[in-house]
């Protein structure tokens, strides 16, 4: 069975249809990347994912259950995770104190952890937030930066320290809003491998990616969004060989780099 | 008591300052939610353990503990609409609701309207200004500890990035509604201090200036800052008096060091600045890269 499912999902802002009748299904393990022009509705097919944006019509399936139109923090207690296209970090913080928010779902004790901070049961789940943050952090290789500040990493940092801040809460779905974007081709290559590592840690994996080499290099499966519409969905080598896709996308944009 | 009467009052008003600001710290400076009308919850904190004083002769723990209770639940009430929406919406309803908190005390037979309440004098066993000092230290150290608790972690990133906080499983609005009732459970407790130390209070001490008088105590020692609200309260709870020697001019020089302060530290006092980290590079330590906070 997939993990995420969306069956004729359309939404619609006033008179513009940005996603319009898309289904798709994700199977669980699976590094699947989503591609398409700017403004084809990859990222606000993200937002009906992650509960920020709620469908004008369709269904969105987790794990089998409807949650179309759950609030986002109800959906990442689920275990949907995501990054964003434009970095949102608590930038004032350190690493750490990012990765150990991101943790948050993997903790129960609210204000009154705050009020007896000294009780055993509190002082174990900090010490197993720490270790899960921590344990982050190292999966993308920031582990001993950890206590400098969000604001004084690399753009290409940024980015893994907010790969790392989804991890911390052990998603089964991790959506990756175009996670190369800014990185140089080292970078770029390392980020594939950490994309693979955590995927081999049984989380699935939806991306977009405007990076043709990176996504045909590290996915198993590629669905292609044109004005809302799919246009495409299939292996990298039958994506890029079909026509539709090459006119839609390919085509005028020219092939490789976007 | 050893100490001089004269400065017993000012640390009793430093005291209470301290308990107001942190109080008011983990509202707008914690979770970026800014409330201007804090005087309106340290006022019900203030007439509600009054009354269960003089009417019950309640214990003052215990009326302490009611002073802090009501006001919490006044803010669920009122914060329960506002803190739904994302902007500046509590502001403006906090200013309304602490001028109808006001006008109601004023008009209250319960209250006695404009003459206000005269508060006997509690029997503790410590006495009364070790007692408010106690219960500021009491709650600078909870404050400390919600801002290094998975609580505190939430609230900070409500206020960084709330879209970013709901996307970690956040639950925003609920986590604001918290923060304000405690917030203003801790503006009663000092409320309710302040009514049984002076032994008088009046709906009209608790007017806009007070909640700007906390808020400045707060701003002063860098937004979000504990060791930061706890030197605001001092400095702006000692100020007007060390000042006195100056007598007509004393205001004007109080809002002169207010205005050159933000001026110089534009984040308040200790905003931005890690305490630890900054007493391990004065001890010699190597120094660890800090990148400005933007």
């Amino acid at each position: 069975m997939s993990l995420l499912s969306l069956e004729q999902v359309t939404i619609r802002f006033g008179g513009l249809t940005a996603v319009a009748g898309v289904s798709l299904a994700v199977a669980e393990g699976e590094i699947v990347a989503l591609i398409g022009p700017n403004g084809a509705g990859k990222s606000t097919l993200f937002n009906l994912v992650t509960g920020i944006y709620r469908p004008t019509s369709g269904t969105i399936r987790f794990d089998g259950a409807e949650i179309a139109g759950s609030p986002p923090h109800r959906l990442a207690r689920a275990g949907i995770a995501r990054t964003f296209q434009n970095i949102r970090l608590f930038p004032g913080q350190n690493l750490l104190q990012n990765t150990l928010t991101g943790a948050h779902t993997r903790g129960s004790w609210g204000l009154a952890g705050a009020i007896l901070p000294f009780l055993p049961a509190v002082r174990r789940e900090e010490g197993l937030l720490l270790e899960q943050a921590m344990h982050s952090l190292g999966v993308v290789g920031l582990a001993t930066k950890a206590f400098e500040p969000a604001a004084s990493l690399s753009y290409g940092e940024q980015r893994r320290l907010e790969i790392a801040r989804a991890l911390a809460l052990s998603p089964r779905l991790l959506l990756l809003d175009e996670p190369a974007a800014g990185m140089n081709p080292q970078e770029k290559q390392s980020l594939g491998e950490t994309v693979r590592e955590i995927r081999a840690q049984g989380v699935t994996v939806l991306l977009v990616e405007h990076d043709m080499r990176f996504v045909m290099g590290i996915s198993d499966r590629v669905v292609v969004l044109d004005h809302g519409v799919k246009i495409a969905d299939g292996r990298p080598g039958e994506v890029r060989d079909n026509p539709a896709v090459i006119e839609a996308y390919l085509g005028h944009r020219g092939v490789g780099h976007a | 008591m050893l100490i001089d009467p004269y400065i017993q009052q000012i640390l009793i008003s430093i005291g209470i300052g301290v308990i107001l600001a942190q109080g008011l710290n983990i509202i707008t400076g914690l979770t970026g939610q800014l409330s201007l009308g804090h005087a309106a919850f340290m006022s019900i904190g203030a007439f509600s353990g009054a009354l269960l004083t003089i009417r019950t002769g309640l214990p003052l723990p215990l009326a302490l503990l009611a002073g802090g209770v009501v006001p919490a639940l006044a803010a669920l009430a009122v914060g329960w609409p506002i803190l739904r929406l994302s902007g500046d919406y509590l502001a403006i309803c906090t200013l309304g609701f602490a001028e109808i908190v006001k006008v109601v005390f004023l008009n209250l037979e319960l209250t006695n309207r404009a003459f206000g309440l005269t508060v006997p004098q509690p029997e503790t066993t410590i006495p009364l200004p070790l007692l408010v000092l106690l219960a500021a230290l009491g709650v600078t150290l909870f404050a400390q500890s919600v801002r290094s608790s998975r609580f505190g972690r939430a609230l900070m990133a409500i206020r960084d990035d709330e879209i970013a906080a709901a996307a970690a499983g956040i639950d925003v609005a609920s986590h604001k509604l918290q923060a304000f009732a405690v917030s203003a459970f801790l503006a009663g407790v000092g409320g309710c201090l302040y009514a049984h130390v002076l032994g008088y209070i009046n709906p009209s001490d608790f007017g806009f200036l007070k909640s700007v008088d906390m808020l400045a105590m707060v701003v002063l020692g860098g937004l979000g800052s504990v060791p930061g609200a706890l030197l605001g309260a001092t400095i702006l709870g000692a100020a007007p008096e060390l000042l006195r020697f100056m007598a007509t001019y004393r205001m004007l020089v109080y809002g002169a060091m207010l205005v050159a302060l933000m001026v110089f530290r534009p984040n308040g006092l200790l905003g931005g600045i890690n305490l630890v980290e900054f007493v391990m590079r004065r001890s010699g330590r190597p120094p660890r890269r800090t990148g400005g906070s933007p």
